[in-house]
Protein backbone atom coordinates (compact mmCIF):
# COMPACT_ATOMS: atom_id res chain seq x y z
CA UNK A 1 0.00 0.00 0.00
CA UNK A 2 1.43 3.35 -1.01
CA UNK A 3 1.43 6.42 1.20
CA UNK A 4 1.81 9.11 -1.43
CA UNK A 5 -1.43 9.67 -3.29
CA UNK A 6 -4.97 9.64 -1.86
CA UNK A 7 -5.79 6.74 -4.13
CA UNK A 8 -2.75 4.84 -2.91
CA UNK A 9 -3.83 5.22 0.70
CA UNK A 10 -7.28 3.76 0.21
CA UNK A 11 -6.60 1.19 -2.49
CA UNK A 12 -7.53 -2.28 -1.34
CA UNK A 13 -9.43 -1.09 1.75
CA UNK A 14 -12.89 -1.37 0.21
CA UNK A 15 -15.73 0.94 1.17
CA UNK A 16 -16.18 2.51 4.62
CA UNK A 17 -19.22 0.21 5.07
CA UNK A 18 -21.44 3.11 6.14
CA UNK A 19 -22.84 4.24 2.79
CA UNK A 20 -25.67 1.73 2.44
CA UNK A 21 -26.67 2.28 6.08
CA UNK A 22 -26.96 6.05 5.46
CA UNK A 23 -28.89 5.40 2.25
CA UNK A 24 -31.32 2.96 3.87
CA UNK A 25 -31.85 5.18 6.96
CA UNK A 26 -32.73 8.10 4.67
CA UNK A 27 -35.37 5.97 2.89
CA UNK A 28 -36.83 4.49 6.09
CA UNK A 29 -37.18 7.89 7.74
CA UNK A 30 -38.61 9.26 4.48
CA UNK A 31 -41.37 6.66 4.79
CA UNK A 32 -41.86 7.63 8.44
CA UNK A 33 -42.03 11.30 7.49
CA UNK A 34 -44.56 10.56 4.76
CA UNK A 35 -46.97 9.15 7.35
CA UNK A 36 -46.17 11.39 10.33
CA UNK A 37 -45.71 14.78 8.63
CA UNK A 38 -48.73 13.93 6.47
CA UNK A 39 -50.72 13.48 9.69
CA UNK A 40 -49.33 16.77 11.08
CA UNK A 41 -50.15 18.79 7.95
CA UNK A 42 -53.72 17.44 7.77
CA UNK A 43 -54.13 18.17 11.50
CA UNK A 44 -52.78 21.72 11.10
CA UNK A 45 -55.26 22.42 8.30
CA UNK A 46 -58.19 21.06 10.30
CA UNK A 47 -57.31 22.52 13.72
CA UNK A 48 -58.57 25.96 14.83
CA UNK A 49 -54.96 27.14 15.30
CA UNK A 50 -55.94 30.43 16.95
CA UNK A 51 -57.75 28.58 19.76
CA UNK A 52 -55.13 27.68 22.40
CA UNK A 53 -57.40 25.37 24.42
CA UNK A 54 -58.34 23.35 21.32
CA UNK A 55 -54.70 23.05 20.16
CA UNK A 56 -53.54 22.06 23.64
CA UNK A 57 -56.34 19.50 23.99
CA UNK A 58 -55.40 18.02 20.60
CA UNK A 59 -51.67 17.80 21.39
CA UNK A 60 -52.22 16.23 24.81
CA UNK A 61 -54.12 13.21 23.49
CA UNK A 62 -51.88 10.17 24.04
CA UNK A 63 -51.97 8.99 20.41
CA UNK A 64 -51.29 12.48 19.06
CA UNK A 65 -48.42 13.03 21.52
CA UNK A 66 -46.97 9.65 20.56
CA UNK A 67 -47.22 10.49 16.85
CA UNK A 68 -45.56 13.88 17.45
CA UNK A 69 -42.69 12.26 19.38
CA UNK A 70 -42.17 9.69 16.60
CA UNK A 71 -42.33 12.60 14.13
CA UNK A 72 -39.50 14.37 15.98
CA UNK A 73 -37.33 11.25 15.83
CA UNK A 74 -38.06 10.56 12.16
CA UNK A 75 -37.83 14.16 10.93
CA UNK A 76 -34.65 15.05 12.80
CA UNK A 77 -32.92 11.81 11.77
CA UNK A 78 -33.91 12.47 8.14
CA UNK A 79 -32.81 16.12 8.16
CA UNK A 80 -29.51 15.15 9.78
CA UNK A 81 -28.79 12.70 6.95
CA UNK A 82 -29.89 15.19 4.29
CA UNK A 83 -27.96 18.17 5.62
CA UNK A 84 -24.90 15.93 6.16
CA UNK A 85 -24.81 15.24 2.41
CA UNK A 86 -25.28 18.96 1.72
CA UNK A 87 -22.30 19.81 3.95
CA UNK A 88 -20.16 17.06 2.41
CA UNK A 89 -20.96 18.41 -1.05
CA UNK A 90 -20.52 22.13 -0.48
CA UNK A 91 -18.36 22.75 2.61
CA UNK A 92 -14.70 22.36 1.71
CA UNK A 93 -11.71 22.37 4.02
CA UNK A 94 -11.39 19.73 6.71
CA UNK A 95 -11.75 22.00 9.75
CA UNK A 96 -14.80 23.94 8.51
CA UNK A 97 -16.43 20.73 7.35
CA UNK A 98 -15.87 19.09 10.73
CA UNK A 99 -17.26 22.15 12.53
CA UNK A 100 -20.29 22.22 10.23
CA UNK A 101 -20.96 18.53 10.88
CA UNK A 102 -20.64 19.05 14.64
CA UNK A 103 -23.04 22.01 14.48
CA UNK A 104 -25.46 19.88 12.45
CA UNK A 105 -25.36 17.09 15.03
CA UNK A 106 -25.96 19.56 17.85
CA UNK A 107 -28.92 21.01 15.93
CA UNK A 108 -30.43 17.64 15.01
CA UNK A 109 -30.05 15.91 18.36
CA UNK A 110 -30.77 19.07 20.38
CA UNK A 111 -33.82 19.88 18.23
CA UNK A 112 -35.24 16.39 18.56
CA UNK A 113 -34.70 16.36 22.34
CA UNK A 114 -36.27 19.83 22.67
CA UNK A 115 -39.27 18.77 20.60
CA UNK A 116 -39.81 15.55 22.55
CA UNK A 117 -39.49 17.42 25.85
CA UNK A 118 -42.10 20.05 24.86
CA UNK A 119 -44.52 17.32 23.74
CA UNK A 120 -44.03 15.44 27.02
CA UNK A 121 -44.58 18.75 28.86
CA UNK A 122 -47.82 19.34 26.94
CA UNK A 123 -49.15 15.80 27.35
CA UNK A 124 -48.13 15.36 30.99
CA UNK A 125 -48.73 18.91 32.28
CA UNK A 126 -50.78 18.98 35.47
CA UNK A 127 -54.39 20.05 34.93
CA UNK A 128 -53.73 23.21 36.95
CA UNK A 129 -51.34 24.36 34.22
CA UNK A 130 -53.97 24.00 31.52
CA UNK A 131 -55.78 26.90 29.86
CA UNK A 132 -57.25 29.31 32.38
CA UNK A 133 -55.68 27.47 35.29
CA UNK A 134 -52.35 29.23 35.49
CA UNK B 1 -31.82 18.33 -12.95
CA UNK B 2 -34.27 21.03 -11.84
CA UNK B 3 -36.23 18.52 -9.75
CA UNK B 4 -33.03 17.36 -8.09
CA UNK B 5 -32.06 20.93 -7.17
CA UNK B 6 -35.60 21.65 -5.94
CA UNK B 7 -35.52 18.45 -3.87
CA UNK B 8 -32.42 19.65 -2.09
CA UNK B 9 -33.56 23.27 -1.76
CA UNK B 10 -37.00 22.35 -0.41
CA UNK B 11 -35.43 19.79 1.92
CA UNK B 12 -33.02 22.35 3.35
CA UNK B 13 -35.83 24.87 3.79
CA UNK B 14 -37.95 22.32 5.64
CA UNK B 15 -34.98 21.14 7.73
CA UNK B 16 -34.02 24.60 8.94
CA UNK B 17 -37.05 26.91 8.68
CA UNK B 18 -39.75 24.21 8.88
CA UNK B 19 -38.28 22.31 11.83
CA UNK B 20 -37.51 25.62 13.56
CA UNK B 21 -41.11 26.87 13.18
CA UNK B 22 -42.39 23.49 14.39
CA UNK B 23 -40.26 23.62 17.56
CA UNK B 24 -41.25 27.26 18.15
CA UNK B 25 -44.93 26.30 17.85
CA UNK B 26 -44.55 23.30 20.23
CA UNK B 27 -42.67 25.50 22.71
CA UNK B 28 -45.47 28.09 22.56
CA UNK B 29 -48.12 25.42 23.25
CA UNK B 30 -46.07 24.01 26.16
CA UNK B 31 -45.55 27.50 27.63
CA UNK B 32 -49.24 28.31 28.12
CA UNK B 33 -52.00 30.53 26.68
CA UNK B 34 -50.13 33.86 26.90
CA UNK B 35 -47.05 32.50 25.14
CA UNK B 36 -49.23 30.88 22.48
CA UNK B 37 -51.14 34.13 21.91
CA UNK B 38 -47.80 35.94 21.56
CA UNK B 39 -46.66 33.35 19.02
CA UNK B 40 -49.84 33.74 16.94
CA UNK B 41 -49.61 37.56 17.19
CA UNK B 42 -46.07 37.36 15.83
CA UNK B 43 -46.37 34.90 12.95
CA UNK B 44 -50.01 35.13 11.88
CA UNK B 45 -52.25 37.94 13.15
CA UNK B 46 -51.87 40.51 15.92
CA UNK B 47 -55.44 41.49 16.95
CA UNK B 48 -54.28 44.55 18.91
CA UNK B 49 -55.71 47.85 17.53
CA UNK B 50 -52.35 49.66 17.83
CA UNK B 51 -50.31 46.91 16.22
CA UNK B 52 -46.57 47.60 16.15
CA UNK B 53 -44.66 48.04 12.90
CA UNK B 54 -42.60 44.99 13.87
CA UNK B 55 -45.70 42.81 14.07
CA UNK B 56 -47.08 44.27 10.84
CA UNK B 57 -43.89 43.06 9.15
CA UNK B 58 -43.76 39.67 10.92
CA UNK B 59 -47.47 39.03 10.21
CA UNK B 60 -46.79 39.46 6.49
CA UNK B 61 -43.50 37.57 6.64
CA UNK B 62 -45.13 34.72 8.60
CA UNK B 63 -47.69 34.15 5.85
CA UNK B 64 -45.01 34.22 3.15
CA UNK B 65 -42.92 31.71 5.13
CA UNK B 66 -45.92 29.43 5.76
CA UNK B 67 -46.91 29.41 2.08
CA UNK B 68 -43.25 28.74 1.22
CA UNK B 69 -43.09 25.87 3.71
CA UNK B 70 -46.29 24.40 2.27
CA UNK B 71 -44.74 24.45 -1.19
CA UNK B 72 -41.45 23.01 0.12
CA UNK B 73 -43.40 20.23 1.87
CA UNK B 74 -45.33 19.19 -1.24
CA UNK B 75 -42.34 19.62 -3.56
CA UNK B 76 -40.10 17.50 -1.29
CA UNK B 77 -42.90 14.95 -0.79
CA UNK B 78 -43.55 14.49 -4.53
CA UNK B 79 -39.90 14.49 -5.59
CA UNK B 80 -39.23 12.09 -2.69
CA UNK B 81 -41.87 9.73 -4.05
CA UNK B 82 -40.20 10.08 -7.45
CA UNK B 83 -36.94 9.00 -5.81
CA UNK B 84 -38.63 5.86 -4.46
CA UNK B 85 -39.69 4.98 -8.02
CA UNK B 86 -36.17 5.67 -9.34
CA UNK B 87 -34.69 3.58 -6.50
CA UNK B 88 -36.79 0.67 -7.72
CA UNK B 89 -34.98 1.03 -11.05
CA UNK B 90 -37.98 2.36 -12.94
CA UNK B 91 -38.57 5.58 -14.84
CA UNK B 92 -35.10 6.14 -16.34
CA UNK B 93 -36.26 6.29 -19.98
CA UNK B 94 -35.63 9.84 -21.20
CA UNK B 95 -39.24 10.66 -22.07
CA UNK B 96 -40.75 9.09 -18.93
CA UNK B 97 -38.16 10.73 -16.71
CA UNK B 98 -38.79 14.16 -18.24
CA UNK B 99 -42.55 13.75 -17.97
CA UNK B 100 -42.52 12.77 -14.29
CA UNK B 101 -40.13 15.59 -13.45
CA UNK B 102 -42.57 18.07 -14.97
CA UNK B 103 -45.51 16.41 -13.18
CA UNK B 104 -43.69 16.61 -9.81
CA UNK B 105 -43.10 20.37 -10.20
CA UNK B 106 -46.67 21.02 -11.37
CA UNK B 107 -48.14 18.87 -8.57
CA UNK B 108 -46.13 20.76 -5.95
CA UNK B 109 -47.46 24.14 -7.10
CA UNK B 110 -50.99 22.79 -7.57
CA UNK B 111 -51.14 21.16 -4.09
CA UNK B 112 -49.84 24.36 -2.47
CA UNK B 113 -52.45 26.48 -4.25
CA UNK B 114 -55.21 23.97 -3.42
CA UNK B 115 -54.23 23.89 0.28
CA UNK B 116 -54.27 27.68 0.69
CA UNK B 117 -57.44 28.12 -1.35
CA UNK B 118 -59.04 25.54 0.98
CA UNK B 119 -57.79 27.41 4.07
CA UNK B 120 -59.09 30.71 2.66
CA UNK B 121 -62.43 29.13 1.74
CA UNK B 122 -62.79 27.63 5.24
CA UNK B 123 -61.99 31.03 6.78
CA UNK B 124 -64.66 32.75 4.68
CA UNK B 125 -67.29 30.08 5.30
CA UNK B 126 -66.43 28.92 8.79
Amino acid sequence: MGNGTHLGKVRGLGSAQHGSHHWLQARLTALGNLLLVGFLVVSLIRLPLGDYAAVHRWASQPMVALALILLCVSVFTHLRLGLQVLIEDYVHGEATRLLALIALNFYAIGGAAFGIFTIARIALAPVALGPGGM
Amino acid sequence: MTVSILHRASGDGLAIVGAGMFLWWLCAIASGPEAYAAFVACVWHDPSPDISLFHQITNLLGKVVLVGLTWAFFQHLFSGLRHFVLDAGAGYELKTNKMWSAIVIAAGVFATAATWLFILWEKLNG
